[in-house]
């Protein structure tokens, strides 16, 4: 029984002592890509080299996901309103939704899984065959070259994919609704125009997918930069990418929430 | 442990022994616990970042296997300590980086991707690389492991060659005994993280010091032992108790 509990004992400090050292890295990692952050925007197109490569390969799967997501949201949306004679507000439901809620999340939890995951991967192969060592050794710093343009190209992507999700599910929602189901098209743009406000709804919005931007990003890039240079050592990190991403973007989702539309 | 100018040094030693670490700290991308290391005479740690990328440009590095950036073709590998480092005109650049690869024996694979490459010509791409900006010290990470032997003859040859031609010195960490002694003005054997023997690839090869004679002749046992530490064979056969 003594013997269980120590061992149990020792399991949660291991875990703890693991869990300080790697904030404390993490801390580093990013406190050496803000440093050089200064060389990187010098060299603009690195960072536009990056934002084609988070950014613009990314908007195949969130401008799908964007209407289908609208679509669905439709759908349900008319339905419920239906039973209270406010199908006309479906427009208001759609954009709320997307604007506040879905857009910044789902497409950060999208982004985490098509572009974190990938730049995880990169950064770890890259580390492994140890061509960050080689820049190094050229005199060249992987943080300015590399990595802080990847951390850039992440978070100013990030904002841009959340408003293109956004606009796709409107469209979805106004293609079900108005299009196949026949609601009022006026009636469906100037509910959503009346009761969207630009701060409160847009804003807020725009504010969590910058958030998110960054937490997505800053996990990709720590687990790429930090894990072990073999095939399996890879392959932990991407999942811990999506992982942790998944469940940073949801949790921020929450306390930001909190602090914007509840007026905590 | 002295490098002269000019001198090809071969650092020699089974795995684990330091071998690769020793370059690291002489490149500055580790701190030495005890001791120094000195480039040109000037201690390559305690000095700011700056000093340490301006020593290293004076550097280059042969990664065991090549480390060459995936995404580039050769000819941009070749490139790339250019770009980054000088502002020469495209056109000059471009002339660099033909004499580079054709002093490899390699201008007409400028552009192939690293996919496309064997193992001896992309180490021979790297070196290349390694070369771009004429450094006064190259240092060889396991140059040879890998390679068919006529790889490895083209490599070793590349090595002395390009020595001599830049005027520069080179360490190589290898454990190819024969290959090393060819090219090597001086040979350091390495265990456990000090040198145990040093001396002429002549010296070397007459030497009847033991650790030296095991690992030049290959012998399976001696002061390397064979068997990883154990207890006894008979305690754990669990015979004569």
């Amino acid at each position: 029984m003594l013997r269980l509990l120590s061992s149990g004992l020792r399991l949660v400090g291991h875990r703890s002592i693991n869990a300080v050292w790697r904030l404390g890295s993490a801390s580093r990692f990013m406190g050496l890509v803000m440093l050089r952050s200064g060389l990187s925007f010098r060299r603009f197109h690195l960072i536009i080299d990056e934002l084609h490569f988070a950014g613009v390969l990314s908007l195949i799967i969130i401008m799908v996901s964007g209407l289908f997501v609208g679509l669905v949201l439709g759908l349900q949306g008319y339905e419920t309103l239906k039973r209270y004679g406010s199908a006309e507000a479906v427009g208001t439901l759609v954009a709320l939704a997307l604007v506040r809620e879905l857009g910044p999340v789902v497409a950060a939890l999208l982004f985490a899984s098509r572009a974190g995951s990938a730049m995880t991967a990169e950064l770890g192969i890259m580390k492994s065959t140890e061509q960050l060592s080689a820049m190094e050794m050229m005199a060249v710093d992987p943080f300015a070259r590399v990595i802080s343009p990847m951390f850039w190209g992440g978070f100013l992507s990030m904002p841009l994919l959340a408003a293109i999700f956004s606009v796709m599910g409107i469209f979805g929602g106004y293609l079900i609704t108005v299009v196949i189901i026949g609601v009022d098209s006026g009636a469906f743009w100037s509910q959503m125009q009346s009761s969207v406000d630009l701060r409160n709804d847009i804003v807020n919005g725009v504010i969590k997918s910058v958030v998110f931007g960054a937490a997505v990003t800053a996990i990709a890039l720590f687990e790429g930069y930090d894990a072990p240079p073999t095939a399996e050592g890879v392959s932990h990190a991407v999942t811990r990418t999506v992982v942790t991403s998944a469940l940073a973007v949801l949790a921020l989702d929450f306390v930001l929430t909190a602090f914007m539309f509840t007026g905590v | 442990m002295a490098v002269p100018r000019g001198n090809v040094i071969a650092i020699m030693g089974g795995s684990g022994t330091g071998k690769t670490t020793l370059l690291r700290l002489i490149g500055g991308q580790l701190k030495p616990d005890r001791g120094e290391v000195r480039v040109e005479g000037n201690p390559n740690h305690g000095i700011s970042h700056a000093q340490l990328y301006a020593m290293r440009r004076k550097m280059g590095m042969l990664f065991q296997f090549g480390a060459l950036f995936t995404d580039l073709s050769v000819f941009e590998n070749v490139a790339f300590p250019l770009r980054e480092h000088t502002d020469l005109p495209e056109s000059m650049i471009r002339d660099l980086v033909l004499m580079k690869l054709h002093a490899v024996g390699l201008r007409g694979a400028h552009a192939l991707k690293p996919a496309e490459l064997s193992g001896g010509m992309a180490r021979r791409v790297a070196l290349a690389r390694a070369i771009a900006l004429d450094p006064m010290l190259i240092m060889y990470d396991e140059p040879f492991t890998g390679l068919d032997p006529i790889s490895v003859g083209i490599i070793g040859n590349l090595i002395r060659r390009l020595n001599d031609a830049l005027g520069a010195t080179s360490i190589v960490v290898t454990h190819d005994v024969q290959e090393s002694l060819k090219i090597a003005d001086y040979v350091y054997f390495l265990s456990g993280g000090r040198v145990v023997a040093e001396g002429t690839p002549r010296q070397v090869t007459e030497s009847t010091e033991p650790f030296v004679r095991q690992f030049v002749h290959g012998e399976a046992d001696g002061p390397v032992p064979f068997h990883y530490g154990a207890p006894a064979y008979s305690e754990d056969l669990g015979i004569g108790r």
